[in-house]
């Protein structure tokens, strides 16, 4: 069963396409990702469909129910965590879990169960204000609040934006959980990483979908021949890789520069020669997988916009 | 002072009543080097750097930046140092043009140095057509390109990058980070947080604090055989893992 259904959305402010013609479903119970940088159209998306502002054309439907004019219902059946930090940083912690329980018309024990693993965290907290909490901590109870009348659909709008890796990780272990739980979960991230934690995601640039499908889908059907290249000299090395014949893409990648090659004019021994010969030392050239990255960068280009 | 060392810092220490969030660091950064200032949220980076750019004062501990004293100096460093973060850089509401001019103008960039240099720059950025555009009207990563290179227009001795690449697209990231290495090359010391660990290893040395110390200091080459870690994300992860307070 289909959970979101979206129907040719469009959304302009003023003269910017903020979403171009965004078609896309999710299943009940997936977990799906919406990756892309900041200025996309992720937001805008996410609005829509929690029913904070209105398509200019195209429809969507939240367990069936349509995001114009059922928008009532499918507020009660919606959890939603902005991008930016919502709740009231005067309450307590324990205040603010209680406050989005009742406007729901429930009480924290009632499903307690169901946020249990995230909660028990800042519990100790509880008599803390919001605004006096640490990011993680912020994140953790943003999460519980939009939890707290157990929700069908989950919405994270960019949830771990600005967040250090650690926490990262922790956050989506909570999810993962949450998933088992049979709740369907769409979030947005601009980390390419978090990508491979989806069941399916959908690649977001300039408002337009690039690509929808299972991040190793994605991975296996990456068109180009890709190798991982290191040698002493890393910027030259940079320099020298773009100059090089065949090489049709050259991008740093942290220790390595990844290189998309056209494997009929350029082999793995002649660019070790090539860049012997330009005095390169230390080099190493490695046929590797493409990370969600890479993919991100090709399809980019592929549409013209690198 | 060794005219090398840009930064020298020693048992530099910040405390909010009884609470240490800078606890007795120290290092040194030298000219023309990239230095990675990582750690996790709450392990007293933003308050180390707001000491280092000379808005706020230590609780104890001495150092100076750009040759100045940190303790005494702080008005001096202000003018001797370049700073650009995520969130604040540009102001929206201004053309191209004129938040270089503004900036400039701020810095004590000389008047007949400006028109030129503008030029030069919007050259070398390939914004020539954007001159006049607003900067709310450009995309995120045509900003935070622009907004480097008016964080450097003054060439001052170090810049500090704030997580200067957050939210950007990836190709952009990458051509961000190319002009890092050029102002570098320039003599440009480069001071950067992040939390894209790919972006660690672009760095000559790099620190990681917990909780308010610096835990791990050096090149990520020898940092990833200390740990015997294969990635920066590991040795972050090893280390931040023992984090014992929150923010």
């Amino acid at each position: 069963m289909q959970t979101i259904v979206v129907k040719n959305i469009n959304k302009s402010y003023e003269e910017a396409k903020a979403l171009n013609n965004i078609s896309f479903s999710v299943e009940k119970g997936e977990l799906f990702g919406i990756i892309g940088p900041d200025g996309a159209g992720k937001t805008t998306l996410f609005r829509i469909l929690t029913t904070l502002i209105l398509p200019d054309t195209g429809t969507a439907t939240i367990e069936g129910l349509d995001v114009v004019k059922d928008y009532k219902k499918i507020r009660t059946q919606v959890g939603y965590m902005p991008g930016k930090f919502s709740l009231y940083q005067d309450l307590t912690v324990e205040e603010n879990l209680q406050f989005f329980a009742t406007v729901f018309h429930t009480t924290i024990k009632n499903n307690y169960n169901l946020i249990k693993d995230i909660y028990s965290q800042i519990e100790p907290f509880k008599t803390r204000k919001a605004g006096k909490l640490s990011g993680g901590m912020k994140q953790k109870l943003a999460l519980s609040c939009a939890l707290i009348h157990k929700p069908k659909v989950l919405f994270l709008d960019e949830p771990t934006t600005g967040v250090d890796p650690v926490s990262r990780k922790e956050f989506w272990e909570m999810l993962r959980n949450l998933r088992k739980q049979g709740i369907t979960i769409l979030v947005s991230t601009p980390y390419m990483d978090e990508a491979t934690l989806c069941d399916r995601i959908a690649l977001i640039q300039n408002g337009e979908f690039m690509k929808i499908e299972p991040p190793q889908n994605i991975i296996n059907n990456f068109p180009e021949t890709l190798w991982a290249v290191k040698a002493e000299h890393m910027s030259a090395l940079l320099s020298d890789l773009r100059n090089c014949i065949g090489v049709k893409s050259c991008f740093a990648f942290g220790e390595v520069h990844h290189i998309t090659v056209d494997t009929e004019i350029l082999s793995l021994e002649s660019l070790i020669t090539f860049l012997q010969k330009k005095g390169h030392t230390g080099i190493h050239v490695n046929p590797i997988n493409p990370t969600i990255e890479d993919c991100y960068m090709q399809l980019s280009s592929s549409k013209g916009n690198l | 002072m060794n005219t090398s060392t840009v930064i020298k810092i020693q048992e530099l220490t910040k405390q909010f009543g009884s609470f240490t969030a800078v606890d007795h660091i120290s290092f040194d950064v030298k000219k023309g080097e990239i230095f990675g200032f990582l750690g996790a949220n709450g392990a007293g980076k933003t308050t180390a750097m707001r000491m280092l750019c000379g808005l706020s004062k230590p609780t104890s501990g001495n150092g100076t930046v750009a040759g100045f004293d940190i303790n005494l100096q702080s008005e001096q460093i202000k003018q001797n140092i370049g700073y650009m973060s995520q969130k604040f850089s540009l102001y929206e509401d201004l053309k191209v043009w004129e938040n270089i001019r503004l900036f400039a103008g701020i810095y004590g960039v000389k008047e007949n140095i400006i028109a030129p240099k503008t030029e030069e720059l919007l050259n070398q950025l390939g914004f020539v057509n954007e001159k006049n555009t607003l900067v709310k009207h450009l995309p995120l990563g045509w900003k935070q390109k622009l907004a480097f290179s008016v964080s450097i227009f003054h060439e001052p001795k170090i810049v500090f990058l704030d997580e200067p690449t957050g939210g950007v697209d990836p190709a952009t990231r990458r051509q961000f980070w190319e002009l890092i290495y050029q102002a570098a090359d320039r003599g440009i010391t480069i001071f950067v947080t992040t939390h894209y660990m790919d972006e660690a290893e672009y760095c000559n040395r790099v620190s990681i604090m917990v909780d308010g110390k610096i835990e791990a200091l050096d090149s990520p080459t020898q940092l990833k055989q200390q740990f015997n870690a294969k990635s920066m994300e590991d040795v972050f992860f090893r280390l931040a893992r023992k984090a014992k307070r929150g923010e």
